[in-house]
């Protein structure tokens, strides 16, 4: 078969080694699903409760730690407990002829607090911290490693044994330090745990820059007169990019899971807010007589750890030509 | 007046290993509109002297040591770093020796090609992608318009080394420093890479620096040759003189290891031994074990000077060295 004139002229349109790795990408099947699953949990987790007629945070002391697919019949006052407002109580119930029954389909836990609503929730705490965490270490283990490997000698001696020292620091006295010292919050999470995983970003980017930087193509952009910042983020850190995300889709499940460990140990996220570090303790903690409040839980967070560690791995296969199989 | 004037550079580079003197003591001369050839082995110092120039060595190691580079009445060697970026890339400009490497493989040609346009004319994307087409077009690359969006693996290494040209030139500079344009390239594009900086440089005007240690694209291209060796000049002359009355043991024994001056079926002739370790390098001729000619008889207890012997033709006052040999 002969190439048709807009065949032709597709080929001549360019194509980088960005789409390159995207071809690559897709035809890893694992990857793919984990990638498709990784976004329905996501979506799941941020747009589920609007569907989900529950409060993560109302108790229900009557239905405390009822089994997955308990009916609880509603009330007008706990209708309007769990976010509705009385006009659609009165609209749904007819003015009393149609009475109102909900399903807890993951059951309550020991306070009556309904399990899917609270895993959902607790999924958005933890995804954030794990996506937020990490964009932080992004930013700023990207800038400083770059700066470092880009300045080379002394300065970079100098950057890179503070980033030594620092890792040197023991990660859960620094944690129970900030926690004791400042009141214990999201933010303060986010902010340690970015802290704390910047420095490997820093070590990698660093490394690659270290290479880099003595290319030719560095050289040629530095005489044609262009200035050390735009070296670094326009010719440099594109180069970088591939090491650097692959290292992120693993941070995220790292982060989750000290997330996870914080909580578990009483020094993450503070109740009545949930994520799946928490849920998992509390179902740690029953599990002998209530198993579905440590299964529910872990089985989302196992899941997304999984996925995330998959597409982590695809995306090393697909941007690092040299390490792929094939 | 000469565009540029190199006196007496001096550059050593400090290293755990001692002190390399890669470039001691090296004067040259570019008019404008000229081309001048710098001649030598690896490790002659050829590079040395362009990159120290352009404020492109790594310092540390390197340190300039002394000397001066006048460009146009500026002394390149004592300007700041901000007002050495205003002159690279716009005044004087580099091509590098291996194309596959000299280009980001991230970004696509035209970002590339507009870049010296955005920081030194100040033009919008917009504005320059005009100038970078027709850049394209007048180092020969066909389709220009389509090719400019492609990335860098989609050219062979004869276009991109067009496409370094093309980017080189854009914004027209006084002087183009090319670092052995041609060594990475096949036979057939070196030819047709060098017709294309010549005649880029006959229409812009350019003067040219030319590194290189194959003499045969010296005659092509060079209207004045360097010769270095270990860090030093050891002549410097028009070609043509240069070709037909090399004074300096060196320069001849360069010209001998030319493969198509050598008879065919035979041994190819090579310099015997190694060039110098620059950072052992004691007083007297750096050539003289090398030198098969007359090495007895060169100096040994100081450095040969350069003397001019004939009007524009300079040599190193080495007994045996300019020695004319016997065979």
């Amino acid at each position: 078969m002969t190439a048709t004139a807009e065949e032709i002229d597709d080929s001549i349109r360019g194509r980088s080694l960005w789409q390159d790795a995207w071809a690559r990408l897709r035809r890893n099947r694992l990857a793919v699903l984990c990638m498709v699953l990784l976004t329905g949990i996501i979506f799941t987790c941020f747009i589920g409760p609007w569907f989900c007629p529950w409060n993560p945070e109302i108790q229900n002391l009557k239905l405390r730690a009822t089994p997955p697919g308990t009916m609880e019949t509603l009330t007008e006052a706990s209708w309007v407990n769990h976010g509705g407002t009385a006009e659609e109580w009165r609209e749904l119930t007819n003015g009393g002829a149609n009475p109102q029954k909900r399903r807890h389909w993951f059951g309550t836990d020991t306070l009556g607090r309904d399990l899917l609503a609270r895993t959902l929730r607790g999924g958005q705490v933890s995804l954030m911290v794990g996506l937020v965490a990490t964009l932080v270490a992004l930013i700023i283990g990207v800038a400083y490693g770059a700066a470092a490997g880009y300045a080379g000698g002394r300065t970079d001696d100098i950057m890179m044994r503070a980033v030594d020292t620092l890792r040197a620091l023991p990660f859960m006295i620094f944690v129970i330090l900030l926690t004791t010292m400042f009141e214990k919050n999201l933010l303060l999470i986010f902010l340690a745990i970015g802290a704390v995983e910047w420095l490997t970003m820093a070590r990698i980017v660093r490394a690659q820059v270290l290479g880099l930087a003595r290319q030719e193509f560095v050289d040629a952009a530095r005489s044609l007169g262009l200035q050390p910042g735009r070296i670094i983020f326009r010719h440099i850190v594109p180069n970088v990019l591939g090491p650097v995300i692959v290292y992120a889709t693993l941070t995220v499940p790292a982060v989750m899971l000290l997330e996870a460990g914080l909580s578990f140990l009483g020094l993450g996220v503070q109740a009545p807010d949930s994520s799946w570090g928490t849920l998992i303790d509390d179902g740690a903690t029953n599990m002998e007589s209530f198993w579905w409040l440590l299964v529910f839980p872990s089985a989302f967070f196992s899941l997304t750890l999984f996925c995330l560690n998959f597409a982590g791995d695809g995306l090393r296969d697909a941007l690092d030509v040299k390490s792929a199989k094939d | 007046m000469p565009l540029l004037n190199v006196q007496n550079l001096r550059v050593a580079f400090h290293t755990r290993n001692g002190v390399v003197r890669a470039v001691s003591g090296v004067s040259l001369n570019v008019d404008k509109g000229q081309t001048v050839g710098i001649v030598g082995e690896s490790g002659s110092g050829k590079s040395v002297t362009c990159y120290s120039m352009m404020g492109l060595i790594p310092m540390p190691p390197g340190r300039i040591e002394g000397g001066t580079a006048m460009f146009d009445g500026i002394d390149l060697l004592k300007l700041s770093a901000a007002e050495m970026r205003r002159i690279r890339g716009k005044r004087i400009a580099m091509i590098f020796q291996d194309p596959m490497t000299s280009l980001n493989p991230y970004l696509r040609v035209s970002t590339q090609l507009i870049e010296p346009l955005q920081i030194h004319q100040g033009l919008s994307k917009k504005a320059a992608l005009p100038h970078a087409i027709q850049a394209m077009a007048e180092v020969g690359i066909k389709n220009p318009e389509e090719r400019i969006r492609q990335y860098p693996h989609e050219f062979s290494g004869g276009m991109r080394q067009r496409v370094m040209i093309a980017m080189s030139l854009i914004t027209r500079p006084e002087l183009l420093i090319a670092d052995e344009p041609t060594t990475a390239l096949d036979v057939t594009i070196q030819k047709q890479v060098l017709e294309l900086i010549k005649e880029r440089q006959r229409s812009l005007g350019t003067a040219v620096i030319f590194i290189t240690h194959d003499l045969a694209v010296v005659s092509e291209v060079c209207d004045y040759v360097n010769v270095m060796y270990a860090g030093r000049l050891v002549e410097a002359a028009p070609v043509a003189d240069l070709f037909r009355r090399p004074r300096h043991a060196y320069t001849r024994a360069l010209m001998r290891s030319i493969p198509a001056l050598q008879p065919k079926g035979g041994t190819l002739y090579t310099i015997p031994g190694m060039p110098p370790d620059l950072s052992k390098l004691g007083p007297g001729c750096a050539f003289r074990v090398r030198n098969v000619e007359h090495g007895d008889r060169c100096l040994t207890d100081r450095d040969p000077e350069l003397v001019e012997i004939e009007p524009g033709h300079w040599v190193q006052n080495c007994p045996g060295c300019m020695e004319r040999s016997a065979a």
